[in-house]
C-alpha cells in the first residue's frame, strides 16, 4: 500500500440539493470517522460493506444524521479503509463535516488522488496510466489556476505579511542558534508569545472569513450582459432584492463589474454585473467594457439582456457573437414598454432560450428564476467543483497553521528550548505557503543570511 | 626519458579535511590507496579560522567518528580549549566547539596517515584524469609520472586555479602561500565536467605580543570538556585550556572601511567567484548591515608553539595598510603587528548535482569528489564528504552497494543530498535549520544512529559497534523501565519536588511525568527512585532526553517514516522525462538534467511540483512492466 495518511473531500457536485457524500479513504478513516460518528455501534466493529445510521458529532452536538457505507481494505476503490457519509443537511453541513473530519486529522485530498491512490495501488489497469497523469496535472493546474484566481489582492497579501513575521522569528531564533556568542534569546520567548498571539488572531480572522464565503466565491458564475442602459444592473437589484448597484438611465452608469452571491430555490448563484458593452473612446468605459468580455469565459451562465423597447443594433450583434457557444438565456427586457423586438424572433435567430422581462413590473421574474433552477438541476449549467475543493483546502491549509501556531505558545508554556518553537513556526509558514501555491525552498536560509550578520 | 609508473586501487587527490578521511577510510577498508598532496606541510591544514566543530558542524564530527572517522580523534589529541555551544538550549542544537592547535593537529593527522597500512602520502601535484570509456582509469602527476588506479577521490579544496587577493595584489596561489594547481580544471573541463568558480576570504593573523588583552572580555573553556570522539575517555581530555578574547568593531573601523571601499577587490570588481553569505568579510557588513555600529571579534589563538592570534569576524580583502588602519581601531588592537594578512581566496569548484549521493560522478565511473571541490565551505563539511567518497570508493571496488546517509539519519545526509540536490549558488555551510529532523540527529546520539552502518561497511571496529549496541540495549531497559514507575505523594518526594520549585502532587504520579517537568529531569529524580540501576553518563543523557521530549520524538520519527517511503521509490536512471508529457516543462527540464536517484529526492528538486510528483509516481507504475 503506497499511501498511509487519510485524506478526505466532498465527492458530490456541491449545488444540487441538501444530499452529499463525503468520501474518506486511507488507513486511520475508520478511527477518524468513528471520532466524530454517534451510531449503534462503532464503525471499527461493523462489517465492511455495510450501512451504518446515525449522527455525526461535534462536542457532543449533533451535526447532520447520515448513512455511512463502510468498505474495508481492500474492497474499495483505492483499496484503503474507505468510508463515504451520506450527508443530508446541505451545503454548509458538507463543509462542517469536512472540516471535523480534517480537526480529526484527515487531511483535503489533492486533485485526482483518490484515483492516483486506485492506481497506485494496483486498483486501476496500467493502460489507464496516460489518462491518470493527465487527470493530476490538469486537475491540478485547474486547482492551481482557481487557489490564484480567488485569492484577492489583499487576501494574499495577508498571507504573504504572516508568512514573512513567521520566517522572520524563524530566522532569528535560528540565527541565535547557529551563532549563539551573537545573538542572545533571553526573555525571547516572552516576546514571541505576543507575536504568535496576534498571528494567531489574524489566522482567525482569515478561517472567519473563509467559512461566512466573503472569500469562496462558490456556485454557478452568473454574468449579465447586455449593452449600455439595457437594465443589467436593474437585473442584479431585481434578482438580489436589494439596491446593489447604481441604477440611473443615463447609459455607462456601470463601469466595473459587480458581484453578488444569491441564491434561487437552493441553487447558489454568484452574479456578476457588467459594464455595458459597446464601442467607446472613454478609457475608463473601455476598461470596463473589456473587463466585462474578459468574464465570459469563466462564466457558467450567461444572461443576456436585451433592451425590446429598441431595436437591435450593433452592439447586441456583436455580444451575442462573443457568446453563442455558452450556455445563455435571453432576457427581452422593459416588457412594460412598447417593445420593438418579439421573443419568436429573438428565439429564432439565436437558438437559445428567451424570457420577455421587466424589473419594473417584475414581469418574467418567476418564469426566469426557474428556468435558472431547472438548468441547474438538469445538468445543463454546472458550477465549477475545483473551485470548492480548492477552498477547502485553503481553509485546511489555514486551520493546520493555526494549529501550528497554537503549539507554539503550548512550548512556550512548557518553557520547551527555544529551538522546538521553529520546529512549528515552519510548520506554519509552509501551510500557509500552501495556499499561495508558494513551493518549497531555502528560505530560511535565505532569510537568515539577508536579515542576521552572521559569522566569525 | 622514463617515466614513473605505479598501480594502486584509489587515488585520492588532496590531503585537506577531505582528502586525509577518503584516504584513510579506503586504505582501512583495505584497498591500496595513495593520497597526493602538493605540500607534505599542509596534510591537514586549517588555513582558515582554528575551530573544529561548533553549530551543526559538531554533529558532524560526531557523526564522522561515530562511523569510524578520524577528524574527532585528532582534535581530542590536539585542542586547546573546549565549549558545548547552546547548552541552555534543546538537546538537538547543543554543539561541541574545539580550540585546535593548528601545527600538532596537521602533523598528527599526517603522521596517522603515515602509520596506517595500505596508504601512501605522497607529494605531488596531480594534472590530469585518465578517463577510458567515461570510467576512471588513473591520474598523471606534473613530473609525468602515471598512476593506474581503478577509483580517484578528488578532494582539491581551495587549490584549483586559486588566486589570493588583497587591494590590488593579486597573488596566484593557494591559501598560505601554497602552490595553486592550475592544470586539474582543464583535465575536468575536458571531461565535460561543469565548474563553478567560488570566493572565500579569511582575516589577518596578529601577534599575541602586540595585543592589549586587558581591553577585552576573557572567554574560558568548558569545565568538564567533553570530548568529541565517542571512542575517547572523558578523563583523557580534562586539560589545562587556553583563554580567547571577545573585542568589538566600532564606528571609527566601519568609518575606514567605507573611505576605502573602491579599495577593496570585492567592490572594485576584481574578484569574480560568489562569496559566501554567512561568513561575510567586515567590508560586507559594513555595507549589508549599515544600522550596526559595532560587529563582535573573537581572539583565537592558533597554537602553543606561536604567537599568531585569528581575529575571527574579521575577514578581508583590503589593501595592506588599509588592514592595519582598521585593525588598529579595535580596542586592544591599537598597536597591533599583523603576521599575515588578510586576504580572499578564489577558486574552481563544481557543480555537485553532477554527483550521485554516493559522491561518485553520474557520468563518469569510478570518479569521485569531496569537500570544498564540491562547492562546499568548512572543515567538517569537507571532511564528512571526503569519509563518504572514501567508503563509497571503497564499496564500489570491494563490488559492495554504496552507503547512502539520508536526510533522516544524519547531518551528513542532508549535506550531501542538499548540494547534489540543490544548486548551490555560494559555498554550502551546515546549519541546524537545514536538518528537518533534527530533534532525532542530535549530537550526543550521532553513534546510536550510525555505528551500525559505520561497522556494516567494516569501517568502524568491532569493539566499538559492540559498545554501541550494550548502549542502546541499556537505554531502552532503562525507559521501559522508569515508564512503569509509579511516584506516590510522600513525604521525601515533596520535599524533593519542593527544592527544586516544582509543585507537590496531591495524589499519585507517573516518575515520567515528574520527569517532563520542566524544571525537572531524570538525574534529579534520582533520590526518589531507589530502584535505578547504575548507568554511564552519556545512557543516563538518552534515557533522560527520549522521555522529556518523547511527544516531539515520535511526531519527527512518523514524519521520517513518510520521508522514507518517498525515498525507496527508486527511479531507473534510463527513464526518459520526454515520455512522460503530463509532466510539466520545468519540471522536465529538472528531471532530466539532474536524474534524482528515487522519488524524495525528485520531490527536493526546485521547480518540480508535487503533481509533477504524483505524474511520475504513476508513470514509474508503468515502467516496472519494461
Amino acid at each position: 500500500m503506497y499511501h498511509s495518511d487519510t485524506i478526505c473531500a466532498i465527492a458530490t457536485s456541491m449545488n444540487s440539493s441538501g444530499i452529499g457524500i463525503i468520501r474518506v479513504s486511507g488507513e486511520e478513516s475508520i478511527s477518524i470517522v468513528d471520532s466524530i460518528f454517534r451510531g449503534k455501534n462503532k464503525l471499527a466493529d461493523c462489517d465492511t460493506h455495510t450501512i451504518q445510521y446515525g449522527h455525526i458529532v461535534s462536542n457532543d452536538e449533533v451535526i447532520d444524521e447520515v448513512l455511512i457505507m463502510l468498505m474495508k481494505a481492500p474492497r474499495s476503490y483505492t483499496t484503503e479503509d474507505t468510508i463515504e457519509i451520506d450527508c443530508h443537511g446541505g451545503v454548509l453541513i458538507l463543509k462542517k463535516v469536512l472540516s471535523l473530519l480534517i480537526e480529526a486529522g484527515a487531511r483535503i485530498a489533492e486533485p485526482g488522488e483518490f484515483t492516483k491512490r486506485a492506481f497506485l495501488n494496483g486498483r486501476i489497469d496500467l493502460s489507464e496510466a496516460e489518462s491518470v497523469m493527465d487527470l493530476i496535472s490538469s486537475n491540478s493546474e485547474l486547482a492551481m489556476k482557481n487557489s490564484i484566481k480567488q485569492l484577492s489582492g489583499s487576501l494574499n497579501k495577508i498571507i504573504v505579511d504572516l508568512r514573512d513575521k513567521i520566517l522572520y522569528e524563524t530566522a532569528f531564533i535560528e540565527s541565535a542558534l547557529d551563532d549563539p556568542e551573537h545573538y542572545d534569546l533571553t526573555d525571547y520567548p516572552e516576546e514571541l508569545r505576543d507575536k504568535v498571539n496576534d498571528m494567531i488572531g489574524r489566522v482567525d480572522d482569515l478561517i472567519d472569513s473563509f467559512n461566512s464565503g466573503h472569500i469562496l466565491k462558490e456556485g454557478i458564475n452568473t454574468l449579465i450582459l447586455g449593452k449600455p442602459n439595457a437594465g443589467k444592473s436593474s437585473l442584479l437589484n431585481t434578482l438580489s432584492r436589494r439596491e446593489r448597484a447604481i441604477v440611473t438611465d443615463i447609459p455607462g452608469t456601470t463601469r466595473d463589474t459587480l458581484e453578488e452571491q444569491i441564491t434561487i430555490n437552493g441553487v447558489s448563484l454568484n452574479i456578476i454585473d457588467t459594464a455595458g458593452i459597446r464601442e467607446t473612446d472613454d478609457i475608463v468605459e473601455k476598461i470596463g467594457v473589456d473587463k466585462a468580455l474578459d468574464s465570459i469565459d469563466d462564466a457558467d451562465l450567461i444572461l443576456f439582456v436585451i433592451d425590446s423597447s429598441r431595436p437591435l443594433d450593433e452592439n447586441d450583434e456583436f455580444i451575442i457573437d462573443k457568446i453563442i457557444d455558452k450556455k445563455v438565456i435571453i432576457l427581452l427586457n422593459k416588457s412594460d414598454l412598447e417593445t420593438k423586438i418579439s421573443e419568436e424572433e429573438i428565439c429564432n435567430k439565436y437558438n437559445k432560450p428567451v424570457i420577455s422581462f421587466s424589473s419594473v413590473s417584475l414581469d418574467g421574474l418567476k418564469t426566469l428564476e426557474s428556468k435558472i433552477t431547472d438548468m441547474f438541476f438538469s445538468g445543463q449549467v454546472k458550477s465549477d467543483d475545483t473551485l470548492y475543493i480548492t477552498n477547502s483546502r485553503q481553509a485546511g491549509c489555514l486551520t493546520n497553521a493555526k494549529n501550528s501556531l497554537s503549539n507554539v505558545l503550548n512550548s512556550i508554556d512548557n518553557m520547551m528550548p527555544e529551538d522546538f518553537f521553529s520546529i512549528d513556526l515552519m510548520d506554519a509558514y509552509n501551510f500557509l505557503g500552501e495556499i499561495t501555491g508558494e513551493t518549497i525552498d531555502d528560505d530560511l536560509a535565505n532569510k537568515i543570511f539577508s536579515e542576521f550578520c552572521m559569522g566569525k | 626519458m622514463s617515466h614513473v609508473e605505479e598501480s594502486y586501487d584509489v587515488v585520492v587527490i588532496g590531503a585537506g579535511h577531505a582528502g586525509c578521511e577518503a584516504a584513510l577510510a579506503s586504505a582501512r577498508m583495505g584497498l591500496n590507496t595513495i593520497c597526493f598532496t602538493v605540500s607534505m606541510d599542509s596534510v591537514a591544514m586549517m588555513p582558515c579560522n582554528p575551530n573544529i566543530g561548533g553549530s551543526s558542524k559538531g554533529h558532524l564530527v560526531r557523526e564522522l567518528d561515530a562511523l569510524g572517522g578520524q577528524m574527532g580523534i585528532n582534535i581530542d589529541h590536539t585542542f586547546i580549549q573546549s565549549k558545548m555551544l547552546n547548552s541552555s538550549k534543546g538537546p538537538a542544537v547543543h554543539s561541541l566547539r574545539a580550540q585546535a592547535d593548528k601545527a600538532a593537529y596537521s602533523q598528527r593527522m599526517r603522521k596517522t596517515m603515515q602509520d596506517t597500512e595500505n596508504l601512501t602520502l605522497r607529494q605531488a601535484e596531480v594534472t590530469e584524469l585518465i578517463i577510458e570509456d567515461r570510467k576512471v582509469a588513473g591520474v598523471k602527476t606534473l613530473s609525468g609520472a602515471t598512476y593506474h588506479c581503478k577509483a580517484v577521490v578528488i578532494c582539491t579544496g581551495t587549490y584549483l586555479r586559486a588566486r589570493c587577493l588583497y587591494g590590488d595584489v593579486i597573488e596566484h596561489n593557494g591559501p598560505n602561500g601554497l602552490k595553486a594547481a592550475n592544470h586539474l580544471t582543464d583535465s575536468l573541463l575536458a571531461n565535460n565536467v561543469e565548474m563553478n568558480r567560488f570566493k572565500t576570504g579569511t582575516p589577518a593573523r596578529i601577534d599575541s605580543n602586540s595585543i592589549d588583552y586587558s581591553k577585552m572580555e576573557i572567554q574560558l573553556g568548558d569545565n568538564p570538556v567533553v570530548p568529541f570522539s565517542f571512542s575517547t575517555k572523558r578523563e583523557d581530555v580534562q586539560i589545562e585550556q587556553v583563554p580567547c578574547y571577545l573585542t568589538y568593531t566600532n564606528e571609527k573601523t566601519h568609518e575606514i572601511i567605507r573611505a576605502n571601499l573602491d579599495r577593496s577587490p570585492m567592490y572594485s570588481g576584481v574578484i569574480e567567484g560568489t562569496g559566501p553569505r554567512y561568513c561575510p568579510s567586515i567590508e560586507d557588513k559594513v555595507v549589508r548591515f549599515a544600522d550596526k555600529n559595532r560587529h563582535q571579534l573573537f581572539v583565537e589563538p592558533e597554537g602553543l608553539n606561536t604567537n599568531e592570534m585569528y581575529i575571527g569576524g574579521m575577514s578581508s580583502s583590503m589593501p595592506e595598510d588599509v588592514q592595519y588602519a582598521m585593525y588598529r581601531t579595535v580596542p586592544g588592537l591599537e598597536n597591533c603587528k599583523i603576521v599575515r594578512n588578510a586576504y580572499a581566496i578564489e577558486y574552481d569548484c563544481i557543480n555537485a548535482t553532477q554527483l550521485k549521493a554516493s559522491l561518485e560522478f553520474k557520468d563518469i565511473d569510478g570518479l569521485f569528489a569531496a569537500g570544498q571541490f564540491n562547492g562546499s565551505s568548512g572543515y567538517e563539511e569537507a571532511a564528512a564528504q571526503g569519509l563518504v567518497a572514501g567508503i563509497n570508493a571503497a564499496l564500489k571496488l570491494l563490488e559492495k552497494e554504496p552507503m547512502i546517509l539520508d536526510r533522516s539519519n544524519s547531518y551528513i545526509g542532508v549535506l550531501i543530498d542538499d548540494l547534489v540536490t540543490k544548486e548551490t549558488k555560494e559555498p554550502y555551510r551546515m546549519m541546524t535549520s537545514r536538518a528537518e529532523y533534527r530533534l532525532l540527529l542530535r549530537q550526543d546520539n550521532a553513534d546510536l544512529r550510525l555505528s551500525k552502518i559505520g561497522y556494516h561497511v567494516g569501517l568502524l571496529s568491532k569493539e566499538r559497534y559492540d559498545h554501541v549496541v550494550e548502549k542502546e540495549r541499556q537505554i531502552e531497559e532503562e525507559v521501559a523501565r522508569v515508564k512503569e514507575i509509579n511516584v506516590g505523594a510522600r513525604k521525601e518526594v515533596q520535599a524533593l519536588l519542593e527544592s527544586y520549585g516544582s509543585i507537590p502532587l496531591s495524589n499519585g504520579i507517573k516518575l515520567v511525568d515528574l520527569i517532563r517537568r520542566p524544571e525537572l529531569d531524570y538525574d534529579k529524580l534520582a533520590p526518589i527512585d531507589p530502584e535505578r540501576p547504575e548507568l554511564s553518563d552519556e545512557v543516563r543523557e538518552e534515557v533522560n532526553i527520549y522521555i522529556k521530549y518523547e511527544g516531539y520524538l515520535t511526531r519527527q520519527a512518523k514524519q521520517v517514516e513518510q520521508f522514507k517511503k518517498l525515498e525507496s521509490k527508486v527511479i531507473p536512471q534510463n527513464i526518459d522525462y520526454e515520455d512522460v508529457s503530463s509532466l510539466r516543462l520545468e519540471a522536465r527540464q529538472k528531471l532530466t538534467k539532474l536524474r534524482p536517484a528515487n522519488i524524495g529526492q525528485a520531490s527536493r528538486i526546485s521547480g518540480v511540483s508535487p503533481a509533477d510528483i504524483s505524474v511520475l509516481l504513476v508513470y514509474l507504475e508503468t515502467y516496472k512492466g519494461y
